[in-house]
């Protein structure tokens, strides 16, 4: 049997995901960026509950910490929380067509984004910037196409190895 | 459950990476795996940009040649003027008993192509990090002025806090009169503000601002930025731009600075000769 939801494709693909964050795209453009790191655990924990816990988004949110140079555990935390909401969620989410699962997608993206925010507060000042509402809505525009290209990714044929 | 553990675990670090610098050696080794993603990143910007430098035609590099010739003599023969002077001033700190700070070291570095804060955030990385010695708080400058200070030093790239920063600010002092102040980034692209100016502060437009060298960060007489124009009675709305090309330039120099003071008795050796012997009987 082929296994759809080997860990590599995992990693790979969120490997993407880090580098499309920093990617160097130009001042104007770089508010509308969306969390793709965000994105794609929510993807994997939607299809693959079994493989990617709460445990892997604490784990990448860390990374992601450190390749932005943010506080220890900012990300963490927010991923944390927004994969358990996924996880509890995944069976209903998956029945749900694709524009009422985008919906979720926002509310999952803003939620992390004010959880970022307030942690930033701690350490220092930000403004309330409307900009967060750009990266959120870019992301839920996103969904379908990142739903698409990895689903696309889950169900490739593995490359045999024997 | 898990999700309690998750957020606690999280708290826990934040709590910690917040009051203490424990935590760094955890930084250092997991950016041992996550560099290679920037250099990655980075990597299709630089090819680009070294394509496009290796078809240049020979025409343009033989005109680009000519120019740096002529500005490399105009600079040399100023650095002629200028080995003069410094000796002058040495000189004549000695006659002030003075000591006098200098001697810095600089390693050039590059930008790296990404973008890792979020964009109201002006923090940027460099190729360059504590194998080469780099470390916290290290000024950061082009070939115009003071660009900002290291940030935090990972092995291979370092984060550098740009001086228009919201949250950086940089003790300045204006060159025409020495009027001492603090430059505070802003959230304005490129722009530097002053809130702790007095009401009858002596600032006119177009006044350069030096580092002062107060505070310890940032060796004084390095040019900053420039002062805009105002209205004279609104001190508070004052301005500057700083400048060094923060946006544009691509090449950065990191600054170790001597922090012992260079012995005055080298230069002059019969200003103070006689100090320690009066405090012996």
């Amino acid at each position: 049997m082929i296994n759809y939801y080997s860990f590599g494709r995992i990693l790979i693909t969120l490997i993407i995901a880090m580098g499309m964050k920093i990617a160097p795209i130009p001042p104007a453009l770089a508010p509308y960026n969306p969390d793709w790191v965000l994105l794609v655990l929510i993807y994997w924990s939607l299809a693959a509950p079994e493989r990617v816990g709460i445990f892997h988004a604490w784990s990448f949110g860390i990374l992601t910490d450190v390749l932005t140079g943010r506080l220890f555990g900012q990300y963490a935390l927010a991923y944390s929380l927004v994969i358990y909401l996924c996880l509890n969620l995944h069976k209903r989410l998956r029945q749900f067509p694709i524009l009422q699962q985008a919906l979720f997608i926002f509310f999952c993206l803003l939620l992390s984004q004010l959880l970022l925010f307030f942690i930033k507060n701690i350490k220092q000042t930000a403004q309330m910037d409307p900009s967060i509402w750009l990266s959120v809505i870019v992301g839920t525009v996103f969904w379908p196409l990142v739903y698409t290209v990895l689903r696309f990714a889950r169900l490739a044929k593995p490359i045999e190895t024997d | 459950m898990r999700l309690f553990v998750a957020v606690l675990a999280s708290i826990a670090l934040l709590t910690m990476d917040h009051i203490s610098v424990r935590l760094n050696p955890v930084r250092t080794t997991l950016s041992h795996a996550l560099d290679p993603i920037k250099y990655m990143v980075s990597l299709p910007v630089e090819s680009t940009r070294n394509f496009a430098a290796s078809v240049k035609s020979y025409n343009t590099l033989k005109e680009e040649n000519r120019k740096l010739a002529e500005a490399s003599a105009a600079n040399k023969l100023r650095l002629l003027k200028y080995e003069a002077l410094e000796k002058e001033n040495i000189r004549l700190h000695a006659l002030l008993e003075n000591s006098f700070k200098l001697g810095e070291q600089v390693l050039v570095a590059e930008l790296l192509s990404v973008n890792i804060a979020s964009p109201y955030e002006k923090i940027v990385a460099i190729n360059k990090g504590t194998r080469f010695g780099v470390h916290q708080q290290q000024m950061v400058v082009d070939a115009k002025g003071v660009v900002g200070q290291i940030y935090r030093a990972l092995p291979h790239s370092s984060e550098v806090m740009l001086i228009t920063d919201p949250n950086h600010a940089i003790p300045v002092q204006v060159n025409r009169n020495g009027l001492l102040t603090i430059a505070v980034g802003s959230s304005q692209p490129n722009k530097l503000t002053f809130p702790y100016l007095q009401e009858n502060a002596d600032i006119h437009p177009g006044d350069l601002l030096i580092t002062s060298g107060l505070g310890g960060t940032f060796p004084q007489g390095y040019p900053v930025a420039r002062v805009d124009n105002f209205t004279p009675p609104a001190n508070k709305q004052i301005t500057a731009t700083p400048t060094a090309e923060l946006d544009r330039s691509r090449e950065l120099m990191i600054v170790w600075s001597n922090k012992a003071p260079i012995s005055l008795t080298a230069e002059k050796p019969a200003a103070q000769p006689t100090e320690p012997e009066h405090n012996q009987p």
